[in-house]
């Protein structure tokens, strides 16, 4: 099985190996909800996703000044940046779990915050989008994580198989199982 | 079968600050706060590679002047601080009282090799002192350059924190500043040099000063020549006449 499936040159890397300094600013802002939803993935927080997030566009932006341009030329960079914001996140649990006293999982972002005074549809939609999420937080890691990449950020399984370092075929059949896993939760919801 | 949910339904938005916080962490964005000087309240721009501005900010100027003088010069945007610890404005509040910026951290991305030499010498004289331009010149070896030096001192992005404003004109007037030869002769008078003063001397002839118990000639305002008391204080125009009656040049001052 190939990992490697042909991607189409990503246009922004182009840039970025002509102009660092003045198409960093397109690179964040394109990227920051996939960059934070993988950080707020891993760390379940909202602040510590930002520092996380932050931490990974920074090791991002170095990375880049010190690659030749023909290497910046050739990056894909929703799965780069995937990529470098898993491992940074692997690493950041770690070092978490080696410290002793840790403050517990945080779970209130699933909440949706201020639905007073709010058109009743809106509540209902934001109720399901928690919901949503919530379903999607509790799938099991590598299914939730396939799920995500691919039905909320939009990644194609040729990304996916290059930020995951998986063959494609694996990387689908995580995504079917994910998304059986989600199906399967709502209907029990909804239908217990 | 019910489908999934659009994927806006699905994904939490990154926070609004997340993007101008990256690039100012990697210093592609600029943010500037006021802390007081020994001249009055002064604009500090800084990013996360170090501080990259000042300016005064005791003038009619708005902050808005600043900005837009600042995003000409650097072609970044800059903003307000929103988050100010008090031990960075402790830091800096030192710094520009003592001109050296030690301790701090600067970004001179802008400024040439030349540049920074010349503004690394210039970090070397100490607070109560001043040189001429040709003196750096020499300090950085390239004697000859002393109207390059003048220029690069003018392109200071960071005036007060780097003190170009204790460099003066080689016939010992006190010269041009970036802010106004105002400001340079109120800061210097801070510092304790005495602008109306050293301006009469040179004027006079007196462009070194040398003692005759130690035989050691100086730049006038060195802190050695002002420990010479009266009865031994010996003027000279020239280090050579000093040489010639056989003084020697001070180490730390380097005349």
């Amino acid at each position: 099985m190939d990992t490697e499936e042909a991607l189409p040159a990503d246009p922004l890397a182009v840039r970025l190996a002509r102009d660092l300094d003045g198409t960093f600013e397109a690179v964040v802002v394109s990227h920051a909800d996939l960059v934070y939803g993988l950080a707020l993935r891993s760390t379940r927080d909202p602040a510590a996703a930002e520092d996380l997030a932050q931490d990974a566009f920074v090791r991002a932006y170095r990375a880049l000044a010190g690659y030749p341009p023909e290497r910046v030329r050739g990056l894909h960079l929703r799965p780069w940046l995937t990529r470098l914001t898993i491992n940074l996140a692997h690493n950041r649990a770690r070092d978490r779990l080696a410290r002793p006293a840790q403050a517990p999982l945080d779970d209130a972002h699933l909440d949706v915050a201020d639905e007073a005074a709010r058109p009743e549809e809106a509540v209902l939609r934001r109720e399901s989008a928690a919901a949503w999420r919530a379903r999607l937080a509790a799938l099991p890691r590598h299914y939730g994580l396939a799920v995500e990449l691919r039905h909320v950020h939009g990644l194609s399984y040729a990304e996916m198989a290059e930020a995951l370092q998986r063959p494609i075929n694996t990387v689908k059949v995580h995504v079917h199982r994910g998304v059986a896993l989600l199906r399967a939760a709502y209907e029990k919801e909804i239908q217990p | 079968m019910n489908p999934l949910p659009s994927p806006d339904l699905m994904r939490t938005a990154a926070p609004s600050d997340l993007a101008p916080t990256v690039l100012f962490r990697v210093g592609l964005a600029d943010e500037y706060l006021t802390v007081e000087s020994p001249v009055g309240p002064v604009f500090v721009a800084r990013n996360g590679r170090g501080v990259s501005a000042t300016a005064p900010a005791f003038r009619a100027d708005a902050s808005d002047a600043f900005e837009a003088a600042f995003a000409t010069r650097f072609g970044r945007p800059i903003r307000p601080a929103r988050r100010v610890d008090r031990s960075e404005v402790e830091a800096l509040v030192a710094a520009l009282r003592e001109g050296r910026g030690r301790g701090v951290r600067f970004d001179l991305r802008a400024t040439t090799a030349f540049g920074r030499e010349v503004l690394d010498a210039a970090r070397r004289i100490p607070r109560g002192e001043i040189r001429p331009y040709g003196w750096i010149a020499r300090e950085i070896g390239h004697p000859a350059a002393v109207r390059a030096v003048g220029s690069a001192l003018g392109r200071n992005p960071v005036p007060l924190l780097i003190p170009c404003h204790r460099v003066v004109r080689s016939d010992g007037h006190i010269g041009d500043y970036a802010w106004g030869s105002a400001v340079k002769r109120a800061v210097l008078a801070t510092e304790g040099v005495a602008p109306d003063e050293v301006e009469r001397e040179a004027r006079a002839g007196l462009h070194y000063l040398g003692s005759d118990t130690t035989h050691i000639v100086c730049w006038p305002t060195c802190h050695h020549a002002r420990r010479i008391q009266a009865r031994h204080r010996v003027p000279f125009t020239t280090v050579g006449e000093a040489v010639a009656a056989g003084y020697r040049p001070c180490r730390d001052c380097r005349p």
